[in-house]
């Protein structure tokens, strides 16, 4: 199929009539088909936004459970503790401990990071972004979304019955995971978790192939690849990521699930009893499950930043005014960290217990992959430097995102360096570190992409004043909450332990672990004026037209909302999404789809792209 | 505004750098808070590794901060008067920046190999066999002094006895306490019951998990007598926070001691040792 060309554009409009109709009439299969059921990849977007936000708290409630349990062990919780456990008289049991680490980290990475970025951003931005009427397959688009819920009740359900989740962490390690003897969040709520995981693994490869098509084939005219926009990049890379790691975790959860539930014993050695249980049959090992788990899960760490740094590239530039300085470099490294990305697993267990030389090439290979970091990092440094930012809240959030990769960035050298992670892994320096990459710079970024398409997605601003209140508190709280968990780290303070304080060489960082909670509540109770400008605004914002940014995309060029198809006429792009400042016009900016003024040739002005 | 911005991003280098210099020198609330005393012939060198890239990633922390700070700081739209530059990037700049990064990553990795090769490849020998080198074949690796068993939520260590072999009759029994001699090399041999484990000696700089179905060796020397907290660094079930041993470093005579004694109160009691398995 050649979308491409222009013929099958021609007036998107009527093309939006014709969908429009195509449902039933009567109120409620339409209100279905359209709010539902929808194959609008717009949509569909918001579908995987909203679902994926309300996550997003179960996630920060279920972090500051533990949160509340290293800073006041056992101590009951207030407000909902009474409530919740009411048989251990408000307490955390550690045997919830495990599985409120377990549940935040699921949570948060397969319901929140994964999905928002690449199910509600890369749904709503890459048709409008490339100039197109809608994604490639708009069933699979749909489905997509909806194989996503049989996880929600999978993983969901298992709050509601003891004990309240699997626990074995969200790396799953057997014999942990894999033995229902091991530990009671090891029984059905496990297989659960897996079922569930399989799912949204499921739901990730519907979406990578139709990114991957969409992309490819249905660009408008003038796109070509090296006029995209960073973000379409960055969501090209992370589909073919997931398209290419994602059959091997689901293989993984297939074997662990056989082993659950058949007794395959592909992760369990001879032998192996557990909890004075009947001995498993045996001929596996341990460490399998673990190079099959990172050999997806790490390049799942960039499935996660990637999208965000191409949306934080196309925010900065904006504010900048300027073109993005090194687009080329800047495509480049993104390929070179998704390349290098599925050679560096190993360093997920250097002490695992796996060969020391095979330590030592990941070890080389981890150290390379933070050089197209390093390089994305001087690139935004690049852009900003002489450009004329304007402080508005997206770009606040995207510089945050810089200035904290650097920092994750930077820990995540100290971890590959073998002798060292010796003594930092599986301590809250791993913890620090995974949380300056997450939170602080991919949460960030997806809280600048929404204030930045907010007025595309609703046709109404969010508020600037408590967007800067919002984003001014979360970053002093953020930095108060991880910031010092390198400090803890560096005393070997270990993660997942559910009273630290059993341990003498502990016991002296209580005080510095009540502080830190104090910050994690104060930056999840930060996000109430978040969700508060979020809905409020849908009602109240002020009104925008096309381009409220003067930015230079084609998805400033639809109308706000974009109509369903998207284009109230065909664009066709003359030049890369960069082109502010250009010489060239009068005005800051340039959008991809206006024609060059007279006089000018139409191959000027092009330089992003060559 | 954009006074304020740029202001609260410089706060970030000077913030981070202050927490350090605090941690590092332990002033007030952070006494404690930093890198355990090292009580291992072995470990300092991870110290000094850690330390190393600390001042390295630390100058490029600050560097690129500042950096950060000075762009916002300058170019301000409510101040910076002059046109944008209009520029799509610079050939030579990326290659200056590609260059020094990966070079400086290489000799980091580069660099820590032989730390990493005597962690965790170079097991110390009785003798380096009848070509005297160290590294070939014919090596005589030193035997385990005592094997640590993991299992839910307990520390199961085995004494070679008198004879120097664990598996033997002689063999001493404890749980949870691991007794080693000062000054010398000790091999540990580690293994796990249930499931996975994690040997973590912070004092010791090392940590190493223990995998059913596998056998591994932890080699260090300790020189400082002393208590010390054995952890499990790796998620083992809900009594994982509370499976902790102790380490006790002891003089070569008190050791002795306290092996023969515990012998002989294992043979009073005719207490059978624990039904873990004979290392063959
Ligand atoms: C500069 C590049 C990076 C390097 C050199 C690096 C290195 C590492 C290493 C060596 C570990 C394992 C540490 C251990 O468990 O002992 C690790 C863990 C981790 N990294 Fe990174 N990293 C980098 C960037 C990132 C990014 C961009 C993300 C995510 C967006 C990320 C997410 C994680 C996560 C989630 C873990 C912990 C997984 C777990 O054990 O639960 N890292 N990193
Ligand atoms: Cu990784
Ligand atoms: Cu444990």
């Amino acid at each position: 199929m050649s979308g491409t060309t222009v013929d099958s554009h021609q007036s998107a409009a009527d093309h939006a009539h014709g969908h429009a109709h195509s449902g039933s009439h009567s109120g409620i299969g339409h209100f279905l088909n359209t709010y539902v059921f929808s194959r609008d990849h717009k949509i569909i977007g918001l579908q995987f936004l909203f679902s994926t936000l309300l996550w997003f708290l179960v996630g920060g409630l279920l972090a500051l459970g533990i949160r509340w349990q290293v800073a006041f062990p056992w101590k009951t919780m207030p407000v909902i503790g009474p409530a919740l456990f009411s048989a251990e008289g408000g307490q955390i049991s550690p045997e919830f401990y495990t599985t409120l680490v377990t549940m935040h980290a699921t949570v948060m990475i397969f319901f929140v990071i994964i999905p928002i970025l690449a199910g509600a951003f890369g749904n709503y931005l890459i048709p409008l972004m490339i100039g197109a009427d809608d994604m490639a397959f708009p069933v699979l688009n749909m489905l997509s979304y909806w194989f996503m819920w049989p996880a929600f009740i999978c993983i969901g359900s298992a709050f509601f019955q003891q004990p309240y989740g699997a626990g074995a962490g969200w790396t799953s390690y057997p014999p942990l995971s894999a033995i229902p003897e091991a530990a009671p969040a090891s029984a059905t709520a496990q297989t659960m978790w897996l079922i569930g995981i399989t799912f949204v693994g499921v739901s990730s490869m519907m979406g990578s192939v139709n990114y991957l098509t969409t992309i490819i084939q249905m660009r408008a005219p003038g796109m070509t690849m090296f006029r995209l926009p960073l973000t379409i990049w960055a969501m090209f890379i992370t589909a073919i990521l997931q398209a290419f790691a994602l059959p091997v975790l689901t293989a993984a959860g297939f074997m662990q699930v056989t082993d659950r539930l058949l007794g395959t014993g592909f992760f369990l050695p001879e032998g192996l009893s557990v909890n004075n249980a009947e001995p498993v049959s045996g001929g596996g090992q341990p460490l399998l499950w673990q190079h099959l788990f990172w050999f997806y899960s790490h390049p799942a760490v960039y499935i996660m930043i990637l999208p965000a740094m191409g949306m934080v590239s196309d925010i900065i530039a904006c504010f900048s005014r300027k073109p993005i300085f090194g687009y080329k470099p800047m495509v480049y490294s993104i390929s070179g960290i998704a390349g290098l990305g599925f050679i560096v697993w190993g360093h997920h267990m250097f002490v695992s217990g796996m060969h020391p030389m095979l330590g030592m090439t990941f070890m080389v290979a981890t150290m390379m992959i933070a050089l197209p970091s390093a390089v994305k990092v001087f690139n935004w440094l690049g852009t900003i430097w002489g450009g004329k930012i304007q402080f508005t809240t997206p770009m606040l959030f995207s510089l945050s995102f810089v200035s904290m990769f650097i920092i994750g960035g930077l820990s995540g050298i100290f971890m590959a360096a073998t002798p060292v992670d010796i003594f930092i892994h599986d301590t809250y320096y791993i913890v620090a570190h995974f949380h300056y990459v997450l939170f602080a710079g991919t949460a960030m970024g997806v809280f600048g992409a929404i204030y930045f398409w907010y007025p595309k997605m609703f046709g109404r601003m969010m508020n600037e004043f408590w967007g800067k209140w919002h984003f001014f508190l979360t970053f002093v709280f953020l930095n108060g909450t991880f910031f010092l968990m390198h400090v803890l780290g560096a005393v070997g303070f270990p993660r997942r332990l559910a009273d630290p304080y059993e341990y003498d060489i502990f016991r002296p960082l209580q005080p510095m672990n009540q502080f830190i909670t104090i910050c994690a509540i104060g930056m999840v109770a930060s996000q109430v004026i978040f969700a508060a400008n979020f809905f409020l605004s849908m009602f109240f914002g002020s009104r925008v037209g096309r381009n409220p940014w003067n930015a230079n995309s084609l998805e400033w060029m639809a109308p706000s909302p974009p109509g369903h198809g998207n284009f109230d006429f065909q664009p066709v792009v003359y030049r890369g999404p960069y082109e502010y400042g250009s010489p060239e016009v009068d005005i800051d900016y340039y959008p991809q789809t206006m024609p060059p003024p007279a006089g000018v040739s139409p191959i000027a002005g092009n330089r992003g792209a060559h | 505004m954009g006074r304020f911005w740029s202001i609260l991003f410089l706060l970030v280098p000077v913030l981070g750098v202050l927490t350090f210099v605090l941690a590092i020198n332990e002033v007030g609330p952070f006494y404690r808070h930093w890198l355990p005393v090292n009580i291992n012939d072995h470990g300092g060198i991870i110290d000094s590794l850690f330390m190393f890239i600390l001042y390295l990633t630390g100058v490029i922390f600050v560097a690129t901060g500042l950096v950060l700070f000075w762009f916002l700081w300058k170019y301000d739209v409510a101040k910076n008067r002059a046109p944008v530059k209009f520029s799509h990037g610079s050939h030579t700049l990326e290659v200056i920046w590609s260059i020094l990064p990966a070079a400086t990553l290489l000799f980091i990795a580069i660099y820590q190999m032989n730390a990493w090769a005597d962690a965790k490849l170079r097991r110390p020998l009785l003798s380096t066999g009848p070509d005297k080198t160290a590294g070939t074949r014919d090596d005589v690796v030193q035997p385990p002094l005592v094997e640590v068993t993991a299992r839910q939520f307990e520390w199961r260590i085995r004494y070679a006895g008198s004879d120097g072999q664990i598996g033997t009759p002689d063999d001493v029994y404890t749980v949870n306490d691991l007794h080693i001699p000062v000054d010398e090399e000790v091999v540990l041999q580690l293994k796990s019951m249930d499931v996975l484990h994690s040997f973590f000696l912070p004092h010791m700089r090392v940590k190493q998990d223990a995998v059913p179905g596998m056998k591994q060796f932890l080699w260090f020397r300790a020189n400082r007598t002393g208590t010390y907290d054995l952890v499990c660094a790796e998620l083992c079930g809900w009594g994982h926070y509370k499976m902790r041993g102790r380490l006790y470093v002891e003089s070569r005579q008190q050791f002795d001691k306290w092996l023969k004694e515990k012998f002989q109160e294992q043979e009073q009691t005719e207490l059978k040792g624990p039904p873990a398995e004979s290392a063959e």
